[in-house]
Formats: structure tokens, C-alpha cells, sequence
């Protein structure tokens, strides 16, 4: 029987799971196949310092090319996975081969949900989610250019961040009555409309974006349904993304909300792994099956699928966690707020740069949105997995240091 | 390129070629030294890259901002020496230097 893994995706998660399966020990073959034209990347700072021209590729690379060489790693880049036949364990790609293997991983990660409204296709309207959409953006970066995000997402608020500061006229368009409004407090809205405000961003609220206007399929205008309209030379729509299952559902896996796996990666075929944005993976410390788009998922799920395919039980169990730089503003989140019925803020969102906001439910810390606050974030992980039960008024008080609130927290539980 | 050495916490040492210009950080991942975890891939955003630096290699480098220093201060198994690698970028200076790792980075 063949020895050997089959990881589809070239991503941050296939990257994690290469370089894993060599710390294991594995000595089999590895495969990687990717439908980029590059080795595993990282995606966070294409939105970030990549965007904004400070960090070259070689950079924004997971591993430097030389280690899959040391690593023994195959690469075929350029292919796309079209079949799994699970019967015979083997895909078939798109550039006629069919590959054997063992074990299979699915890092399909995901793919930007699109905007279909008329005018899609002209030209000037962009989505980001690889280094060639980056190029795209990048050509567009003239002083004094006008460029409309659609949506305020984390995605849409960076590259607002990075474009306003190279002299381009930003205006972002959201669909919600606020930014951000899939994850954070109205708090934290509302402090990064201040922000964007004071740096110049417009931001209008409530906008559906109905069609793209061009001239000679060039974007010129960009309309939205209350017939409002804006100027506009290029568009960046951050609008959410999808992951990508359909390779899993045509072979007759679980699927639902992303590939359903295990707390050891496995899929409803125990020789087939998923790991990344594509799956919807249970957490014990939360007690739900949750489907994420972060890198610790990435990384953590790539780790875990290594130590299953070689023999070792590494149940993925951590609390999750995010970042979002805009500006000098470092944005750390620990947990999921979804749920909270009290948001305690500490520190003062209203003037300056600084301030955290705590999430509870019923009482128990489930999240810490943390602006340019290292010690509420770091406390904050330990206070989320610890459940924390504080009074808001001494979160609040901060004549307490993190430390002491970690302390008091543990030894109240 | 400066010649640097990574020392891992069971004493084991990687001596690696780090380009100036890039960080520690990138020049223990490029080389794949194990015991730097780096998940946020530099973005001073995670503080698992942590390192001891010897006092006299200390004296080579800027110190620390604010950010990196509430980070380290809040990390585990940090201490007066402890600085993130990400931070700090490779000189000339450098050469030779001998950097410690932590027993983990979570």
C-alpha cells in the first residue's frame, strides 16, 4: 500500500500540516497540490504591511522555498484537485494525473463570496484574498484616485486603512447600520468610525451597493439601491468568504457549514482529514461546532491532523483568537462574543487609542476585544479559558492591573 | 548575513545564517528552528516567538516598544531578558550572537 499523505491546498493550514508530519516523524511521501502559482503564504498581511508595500514576497512566504526540499515535500503548484475517489484512494487533478494516497487532507480553505450585482466584471472592481488580487489593488494605488470598499469587515476597514494613507479618497460602503457589526460591540464600532473618520475614511452605513457603472468596462461609478451614488476609479469588495466543501460534498462526505471533522480532523472517512477555514470542527472548551476564518485555526488544525495521521491523539481545543491592525491600532480578540448580554468597557473608547471591552454571559467571561491593550488581551486569554467571573465594576476599575484581575479571577473560581 | 544561534531549552543549538534586515523571528523560521511558534507571523500580535537575549547582545539592539514590552511582560516564562524576535531586526552586529528559547512558547 502506498505510504503516502495527499494534502490538498497550499495555504497556511497545508503548510502547518507539511511541516507537522515531519516533526511527527512521518516518513512517508508528502504531496501538496495548490491552484496558486505560489508555495504556502501567509494571508493576514495582504490586507496589512503586504498592501501596504512593506513586506516583499519572500516575506510574506509560510516556509522559505528550501524547506520543502529539506522537508521532502512534493509540490504541484498550478493544479487543482477535481475528484476524490475514495474507493480507489486516489484524486485526480485538473492537470490529468491521478495521485494515490494513504491519508488525504482537504485545506480548501476559502473563497471570497462575490458580489453578483450588474457590473461585476468591470474592470476596477476587486476582491482580496491572494497576492495577485494584492497586485490588482496595488496598481490602482494613485494619489488622489478614488476608491470605494465594499464592506466594513475587517477586511475592508484594512484596506481603507492602508489606501487612505497613501493620499487615495476612501470611502467605505456597509450594508449594516454599523461597522464590524458580525463581530464586535457597537463600542468597538463605533470607536473605529471615530477613527477612520479622524484619518479620513468616509464610512456610510446602511448602503447596498446595486450595481457597478462603467465606461469601456472600466468601473467609473459604483450605485446602491437608495439611489445614492460614488465616484470611484477602483472597488474592493470585502463582503465575507465561503469555504470551499464541494470537493468534500461531490465525494459524499459530511458536510454542512464546512466539512464536518472531529476533534482529531477526521472527516466521516477516517482516511480523509480536513483542517483550515473549510471545516466546521467541534471545541470542547466551548462546548460547539464552530467553523472559523483565523490563522490559530489554520496552524492548530494542521498540527492536530499531523499528530492523528501519525498515531498521536492531539485533541484542536483552544480558545480562539484574532488580530486586525489598522492604523497604529492593534485589535486582539480572545473568545467569541456571540451571546453576551453585558459588554463591560474599561478604559475610554470616546478619546484616544486605547481601551478594552469585556463580554459576558451570564456573568462569565466569554471574550475581550482588546485596542492597543497587550495585558488585557494576554490576561484576557487566560480569564476566557479560566471562565472568569468578575464584577463589571472591577473589570472596569483600572487602578487593578491585569495580573491582579487574572489573579482575583482564579481565585474566585 | 550574520551568523546567529538559536539555543533551544534542552540545549540544543541551531546556528543559522540570518540576512540583515529581516528579524530573528524569520531567520529561526527559515531555518526551522523549533521552539519559535511565531503564529501571527510577526504582527507582534501573539507573543509566541519569545527569546532570552544575553545582556551583551542586548546592548547591540534597540530596546523594546511599548507594545512588545507589555506583551513580554504578560507572557509566560518571560523574564528580564525575555524579547519577542519578531522585533528585532538582523545587523551586521550581530554576528556570533547566542539567543536562549523557552521551555514553550504557550
Amino acid at each position: 500500500m502506498t505510504n503516502q499523505v495527499v494534502i490538498v491546498g497550499a495555504g497556511h493550514a497545508a503548510g502547518q500540516a507539511a511541516a507537522s508530519l515531519r516533526q511527527e516523524g512521518y516518513d512517508g511521501k508528502i504531496v501538496m497540490i495548490g491552484d496558486e502559482p505560489y508555495l504556502p503564504y501567509q494571508r493576514p498581511p495582504l490586507s496589512k504591511k503586504f498592501l501596504a508595500g512593506e513586506l516583499s514576497i519572500e516575506r510574506v512566504y509560510f516556509k522559505p522555498p528550501a524547506f520543502y526540499e529539506k522537508a521532502d515535500v512534493e509540490q504541484k503548484l498550478n493544479t487543482t484537485v477535481t475528484e476524490i475517489e475514495r474507493a480507489q484512494r486516489t484524486v485526480h487533478t485538473s492537470t490529468g494525473e491521478s495521485i494515490p494516497y494513504s491519508k488525504l487532507i482537504l485545506a480548501t480553505g476559502s473563497r471570497v463570496r462575490e458580489l453578483n450585482v450588474p457590473g461585476f466584471d468591470l474592470d476596477g472592481v476587486n476582491y482580496l484574498r491572494t497576492i495577485d488580487d494584492v497586485s490588482k489593488i496595488q496598481s490602482k494605488f494613485k494619489e488622489g484616485n478614488k476608491l470605494v470598499v465594499v464592506g466594513g469587515g475587517y477586511i475592508g476597514l484594512e484596506v481603507a486603512a492602508v489606501a487612505v494613507k497613501r493620499g487615495i479618497d476612501v470611502t467605505v460602503l456597509e450594508m449594516a447600520p454599523m461597522v464590524m457589526a458580525r463581530v464586535v460591540d457597537p463600542i468597538v464600532s463605533s470607536f473605529y468610525e471615530r477613527i477612520h473618520a479622524e484619518e479620513g475614511v468616509k464610512i456610510v452605513k446602511g448602503a447596498a451597493v446595486s450595481s457597478f457603472e462603467g465606461q469601456d468596462g472600466k468601473l467609473t461609478r459604483v450605485n446602491c439601491s437608495d439611489n445614492t451614488n460614488f465616484d470611484a476609479d477602483f472597488v474592493v469588495v470585502g463582503v465575507g468568504i465561503l469555504p470551499n466543501v464541494e470537493l468534500a460534498q461531490a465525494a459524499g462526505l459530511d458536510v454542512e457549514n464546512g466539512i464536518i471533522v472531529n476533534e482529531f480532523c477526521q472527516t466521516s472517512d477516517p482516511d480523509i482529514l480536513a483542517i483550515g477555514d473549510c471545516t466546521n470542527h467541534p471545541n470542547p472548551l466551548l462546548g460547539e461546532r464552530l467553523r472559523l476564518e483565523s490563522v490559530q485555526n489554520a496552524l492548530e488544525q494542521g498540527k492536530t491532523a499531523a499528530a492523528t495521521i501519525c498515531g498521536r491523539e492531539l485533541v484542536y481545543a483552544q480558545i480562539p483568537w484574532f488580530w486586525s491592525d489598522q492604523y497604529d491600532l492593534k485589535l486582539q480578540i480572545v473568545g467569541l462574543s456571540a451571546g453576551y448580554d453585558e459588554a463591560v468597557v474599561r478604559g475610554n473608547p470616546d478619546d484616544g487609542r486605547s481601551f478594552a471591552v469585556f463580554y459576558l454571559k451570564e456573568g462569565k467571561m466569554i471574550a475581550v476585544d482588546a485596542v492597543n491593550r497587550p495585558p488585557e488581551f494576554m490576561m484576557g486569554k487566560l480569564m476566557v479559558a479560566g471562565g472568569a467571573k468578575l464584577p463589571a465594576e472591577t473589570l472596569r476599575d483600572e487602578s487593578i492591573n491585569m495580573k491582579e484581575m487574572a489573579q482575583m479571577a482564579k481565585d474566585a473560581s | 548575513m550574520a551568523k546567529i544561534t538559536f539555543v533551544e531549552f534542552n540545549g540544543t543549538e541551531h546556528e543559522v545564517e540570518a540576512e540583515e534586515g529581516t528579524t530573528l523571528m524569520e531567520a529561526a523560521i527559515n531555518n526551522m528552528v523549533p521552539g519559535i511558534d511565531a503564529d501571527c507571523g510577526g504582527a507582534c500580535a501573539c507573543a509566541t516567538c519569545m527569546i532570552y537575549v544575553p545582556a551583551e547582545m542586548a546592548a547591540k539592539i534597540p530596546e523594546a516598544e511599548d507594545m512588545e514590552t507589555t506583551m513580554i511582560d504578560f507572557a509566560e516564562n518571560a523574564d528580564a531578558t525575555s524579547r519577542l524576535s519578531c522585533q528585532i531586526t538582523v545587523t551586521p552586529e550581530l554576528d556570533g550572537a547566542k539567543v536562549k528559547l523557552p521551555e514553550s512558547q504557550h
